[in-house]
């Protein structure tokens, strides 16, 4: 039987056909696809954190309108990935405590400082570009709520991009004082966002199989030189220097050649020893704790509510 | 389509005449409206009304803001972000009007930014501390009821910009008091300490409540509100003890300037810059 269930499933796999939350699947394939959206999830939502710090100090209305509507987002595709995750038999509040607890992990990007107001646009430009190439194959993805879920996502990351470079561009006309901002924030942020891809193929133990079942299309290091050769002209464009001497146009490749990011400085924050993990989880523990009141509240409330309507339609 | 689309595009079409990020362009929000002040209408007590109600909204968002990663669940981030939004986009017209009426043609950051907390004309119950979700929720519910039913009788204000800022603005309030009610009503009613917290809270906003009224005749309507809300909730009624001063008049809690200097740090640091 579970043989037959099998093939049938590989079949639907190649055929590139999607796998349905009541279809049958292997225990492997739901607890990968499992982790995988939760870390996405948590990601969303332990990145709110960064960029929400200059929602209050942003420097004009319009700015703070803009990074508002974005750290909204963050929280909304917070909530799909969440929905989705709970399509595989997943609990929102398990997973939860799991980030909480340290036993799922969330981007390691997040785990850096914002310092200054041109970061919000450098994040906006490097990290949701990241994302961006990370995620739009991921729109293919073989689970069909995943892969649903993330067309949405990356329609409004693409927007989050946008107005990240946009902010950039519009402070590299402004003064010098700004213009030097942006560089600083590009200096600090182009090493991680690089790491954001992961570790390279050959040291990426899950990679082999997720690429098989089709929950991931592309390599760590394919979608790496993407995003490298997709941001160089960019640079170009803003009139910033990424921060790598070895940063060059490779003519026989058609690529860009580029230096080799500190793999053990990713390993460290990974491991929870970045300048800001213990900062973002405390955070979020927080916030959970001491919300804990308000959502024993609706429980209660809404048990009240059903008590009441049953003797009432008893009586 | 390849998957690099959307990335690839992202340098074109950033030329001056097309920064399109979020409307348009940087022109004021109200391009293209006859601004003229009608005859008849005191162009200054306009503006100044303009601005006690921009102020009450930017100070608001700006609490709301705070809310932010600190929700006490992922819904609630939205939704207060949500609202946030909201009063900072009425913020913004109030301000552009403000400009407009006054005649010094200020925008709507000169007024945001480079205004001092004795300038501001907000109640003082918009910038008192968030508190825990009770008071935030008391808060709202008291603050989203009185703008809702002013922004109805504004809505036929002789000022044509005014008026229709206000109409706008109804359908979002109206929204922002049936989230607020919802949630006093979930928290009277839900269990002992939510019960205990959101009867301290009504306690607690109390005191700054009067002031709504000083220059619009809303208390019927308000207090009629909170009346159905409290008996749902299982709350009593709280008791009107008022405050001597008015945050309408530039009196305010020492709460103001700390939220102030958050506000404007950046913008006051670079003066010179284009954001």
């Amino acid at each position: 039987m579970t043989e037959q269930l099998q093939e049938h499933f590989d079949a639907t796999i190649s055929r590139d056909q999607r796998i349905e939350p009541r279809d049958w699947m292997p225990d492997g394939y739901r607890r990968t696809l499992i982790r995988q959206i939760a870390q996405h999830a948590h990601s969303e939502i332990i990145g709110m954190q960064p960029e929400g710090e200059w929602i209050t100090r942003a420097p004009s209305l319009r700015r703070k309108a803009i990074l508002f509507a974005k750290v909204q987002d963050e929280a909304g595709h917070g909530l799909y990935l969440y929905s989705a995750a709970e399509t595989l038999g997943a609990d929102r509040a398990d997973l939860t405590n799991r980030l909480i607890e340290g036993r799922q992990k969330y981007s390691s990007i997040f785990n850096y400082p914002t310092m200054s107001f041109a970061d919000v646009g450098v994040i906006g430009w490097f990290v949701d570009g990241a994302a961006i190439c990370n995620q739009v194959p991921l729109c293919r993805s073989s689970y069909g709520p995943y892969a649903r879920a993330m067309v949405r996502i990356c329609k409004e990351e693409s927007f989050h991009q946008r107005q990240g470079y946009e902010l950039l561009m519009t402070m590299m006309r402004g003064t010098e004082a700004q213009r030097e901002m942006v560089q600083d924030a590009v200096n600090r942020w182009w090493w991680p966002s690089l790491m954001m891809f992961g570790p390279p193929d050959d040291s990426s133990p899950n990679s082999a199989q997720s690429m098989a079942w089709k929950i991931k299309r592309h390599s760590n290091d394919e979608l790496r030189q993407r995003f490298v050769d997709m941001t160089v002209p960019q640079a170009d464009k803003l009139g910033v220097t990424l921060p790598d001497p070895e940063l060059r146009w490779n003519a026989e490749r058609g690529r860009h050649d580029f230096g080799t990011p500190d793999w053990d400085e990713l390993m460290r924050v990974i491991k929870g020893d970045g300048p800001c993990n213990d900062q973002r989880m405390e955070r979020r523990r927080s916030a959970h704790e001491e919300g804990a009141w308000v959502r024993e509240a609706a429980t209660a409330h809404a048990a009240k509510q059903a008590a009441r309507a049953e003797k009432g339609a008893v009586a | 389509m390849s998957d690099d689309h959307v990335y690839l595009t992202l340098a074109e079409g950033h030329e001056d005449d097309a920064r399109w990020a979020y409307g348009t362009g940087f022109e004021d929000p109200l391009h293209g409206v006859d601004t003229t002040v009608p005859e008849g209408i005191d162009a200054r007590e306009l503006a100044a009304l303009c601005v006690a109600l921009a102020d009450d909204a930017l100070v608001s968002a700006q609490r709301l803001a705070e809310w932010i990663t600190r929700a006490p669940e992922l819904e609630e981030e939205v939704a207060l972000a949500n609202i946030g939004l909201d009063l900072l986009g009425q913020a913004r017209l109030l301000y552009s009007r403000a400009g407009q009426a006054d005649g010094t043609g200020r925008d709507e950051d000169a007024y945001a930014y480079f205004r001092d907390a004795g300038d501001f004309r907000n109640v003082r119950l918009a910038e008192v501390p968030n508190g825990d979700f009770a008071f935030s929720i008391v808060r709202l519910l008291m603050l989203s009821s009185w703008r809702l039913a002013h922004f109805e009788q504004l809505a036929s204000h002789p000022d044509p910009v005014l008026a229709a800022i206000a109409a706008k603005g109804v359908k979002e309030l109206a929204y922002h008091r049936q989230y607020a009610a919802e949630w006093a009503v979930r928290l009277g009613d839900g269990t002992d300490e939510s019960h205990r917290r959101t009867r301290r809270a009504l306690e607690q906003v109390a005191p700054y409540v009067g002031e709504l009224f000083t220059a619009c005749d809303v208390r019927d309507e308000v207090v009629a509100v909170l009346r159905q809300v409290t008996e749902a909730a299982g709350l009593p009624m709280p008791v009107y003890r008022p405050l001597p001063g008015s945050g309408r008049h530039g009196e305010h809690t020492e709460h103001l300037a700390p939220l102030l200097a958050e506000l404007q740090g950046v913008a006051r640091a670079h003066p010179e810059a284009t954001w």
